[in-house]
């Protein structure tokens, strides 16, 4: 079948002749992709930022499919059922998933205690294929996978997989109370949702920073929110400061992860000599941009190693940090309302629609920010655009 | 740009106004939303251990490198890209380090590095010469970024150039 085949740093392609999924649990079923999507976290893999990614590993978790076999232990699920699939691998028995902490499951992840398991996403999150590729096997298959309702379009539904609820859940841990300045440092996919959602809990300005003009427009016009270049700003905490009489922001989201740009030592020594667990800056502005007693929510992805972070000011200033892998399946019935609703409009920060052959290109697009490039998705040639 | 100089205007306190024409705003309002208790329906179940019902284990007919933080291999797991070759002999000796230990990510890192050099050589066995070009999605760079394209080009060929010079030069000496 046709998928990808990851060769290492900014090396990849699709190989036509890379065998099937099988079932290889009673639980497991294989799904017929039907859209994939690259996320800003696969740009991490794909740097080579992830310990233990390896050779020959396909990408991709954020999927959604038509389901063509199921193991003998499954029963929620049937062959011709089109499915949005989390991209977190939850058994829905441990002590966590019992606890709607879908995306901390105890049982998906051999390879590590810190991290849950997640499709197509190294074996430091279990060592599973993803889902940019024709074919895919999905583990737990009867917790997972949600039908995708009739009325939605297949667009929306790849976008539910990941991008909204944890832009949304990016929000709902910095526990926005009504009329709350809320400063989203990113304005990629999920910050974009992230400022979105900020509205839904009532916040009374949301900022977004960035340095990327063309996406700061985007969500300027899409979530209806202020933004700033940071390239134009001479230190962003200062800038938030005098928005804010000096307090701080009420809540600050860091919705960049290991490659934030803006500070030249930490960029240094988190992407370039990988000596941390990836760029820190945006947690940094983060930290220091939010007021005492504020709430940090972290949803950009970190490498598993230290990382330097202002944990002084974190001490001083008595900050909440929340941070966590969104828990997918919790979220999906709030997201398909919200966006049957016309509530949410996830589609629309799709601009670019790629062949699964060429994506290769795809992911160049991304990484270099080409072609004003916000959200690719991938479609398998069986698919159709 | 915007300096860090400031004086005491430039402290203003705007908290937003009517935000009647932002679709949804308030749906979800929370006052709840406790910030110091963590996001989950408390259920208490790990007081009782590792003691839930599991389900089956999936064969483990490959080599799975476990975490010696647990004692066990998950019900599930991936079956990508088995450990293999030298690569694969550093990452048995990463996994007997903790995930607190640096001693277990850098040699992880380095693996990954072997491992894309043995990645070359099976393309090579197999027959497949790997086209660094189209892997590298350089197409669209061409495309979108043509100016950017044609300057990295023209350098990478003169640095090459000059050290090939170089080096025919030496030798002839």
């Amino acid at each position: 079948m046709l998928a990808v085949n990851y060769r290492g740093p900014f090396r990849i392609r699709a190989d036509k002749n890379l065998p099937y999924p099988e079932i290889e649990h009673p639980e497991d079923a294989i799904v017929k992709v039907l859209r994939s999507c690259i996320c800003g976290s696969d740009l991490h893999l794909y740097h080579g930022l992830v310990p233990d990614t390896r050779v020959g590993t396909t990408f991709g978790h954020e999927f959604i499919g038509e389901v063509v076999e199921t193991g003998s232990s499954v029963e929620n699920l049937k062959v011709g059922d089109k499915v949005m699939v989390p991209f977190n691998i939850a058994c829905g028995k441990c002590a966590f998933c019992k606890q709607e902490l879908y995306g901390n499951c105890h049982e998906a992840n051999p390879q590590s205690t810190a991290a849950g398991g997640i499709f197509g996403y190294s074996h430091t999150t279990g060592g599973y294929h993803g889902g940019q590729a024709e074919y895919v096997r999905v583990p737990y298959a009867d917790f997972g996978p949600t039908v995708i309702p009739e009325w939605m379009d297949p667009d929306d539904a790849v976008l539910l997989t990941d991008v909204v609820p944890t832009g949304y859940q990016a929000a709902e841990m910095g526990g926005i109370q009504e009329g709350d300045t809320v400063v989203v440092f990113g304005a990629g996919p999920i910050g974009i949702m992230a400022a979105k959602s900020a509205w839904l809990f009532g916040a009374g300005r949301v900022i977004v920073i960035d340095k990327l003009d063309y996406r700061l427009e985007f969500v300027k016009e899409y979530a209806q929110c202020e933004v700033f270049n940071f390239q134009e700003l001479e230190d962003p905490v200062v800038f938030i400061k005098k928005q804010t009489d000096s307090l701080g922001a009420d809540v600050c989201i860091d919705a960049v992860g290991a490659e934030a740009a803006g500070n030249k030592v930490n960029s240094l020594m988190g992407r370039k000599l990988l000596l941390q667990g990836g760029s820190t800056t945006a947690l940094h502005w983060a930290i220091n941009s939010v007021k005492k007693g504020g709430i940090v929510s972290i949803v950009g992805v970190y490498g598993p190693v230290d990382a330097l972070v202002p944990i002084g000011n974190v001490l001083n200033k008595g900050i909440t940090i929340r941070a966590n892998q969104a828990s997918v399946k919790r979220l999906l019935p709030k997201m398909i309302e919200h966006v049957k609703n016309g509530v949410l409009d996830p589609k629309a920060i799709i601009t670019h629609r790629i062949p699964l052959e060429e994506v290769a290109e795809g992911y160049h697009i991304f990484s270099s920010k080409l072609d004003n490039c916000i959200k690719p998705v991938l479609i398998p040639p069986a698919a159709g655009i | 740009m915007t300096t860090d100089e400031t004086s005491p205007e430039d402290f203003k306190n705007k908290r937003g106004g009517n935000h009647s024409h932002i679709v949804g705003w308030g749906v979800d309002i929370d006052p709840k939303n406790d910030p110091t208790y963590p996001i989950k329906k408390r259920t208490d179940e790990e007081i009782k251990g590792y003691s839930w019902e599991r389900s089956e284990q999936q064969p483990i007919d490959i080599e799975v490198l476990h975490s010696v933080e647990r004692p066990n291999i998950t019900a599930v797991f991936g079956t990508a890209a088995p450990p293999r070759g030298l690569s694969g002999m550093i990452r048995r000796h990463a996994f007997k380090k903790s995930e607190s230990s640096l001693g277990r990510w850098v040699p992880l890192i380095l693996a990954d590095r072997i491992d894309m050099v043995e990645g070359v050589l099976d393309d090579l066995k197999q027959g497949h010469i790997p086209n660094f070009f189209a892997e590298r999605g350089l197409k669209s760079e061409w495309k979108y970024n043509r100016k950017n394209f044609v300057i990295k080009t023209a350098t990478v060929a003169a640095v090459a150039s000059a050290a090939l010079i170089l080096l025919f030069r030496k030798s002839k000496k």
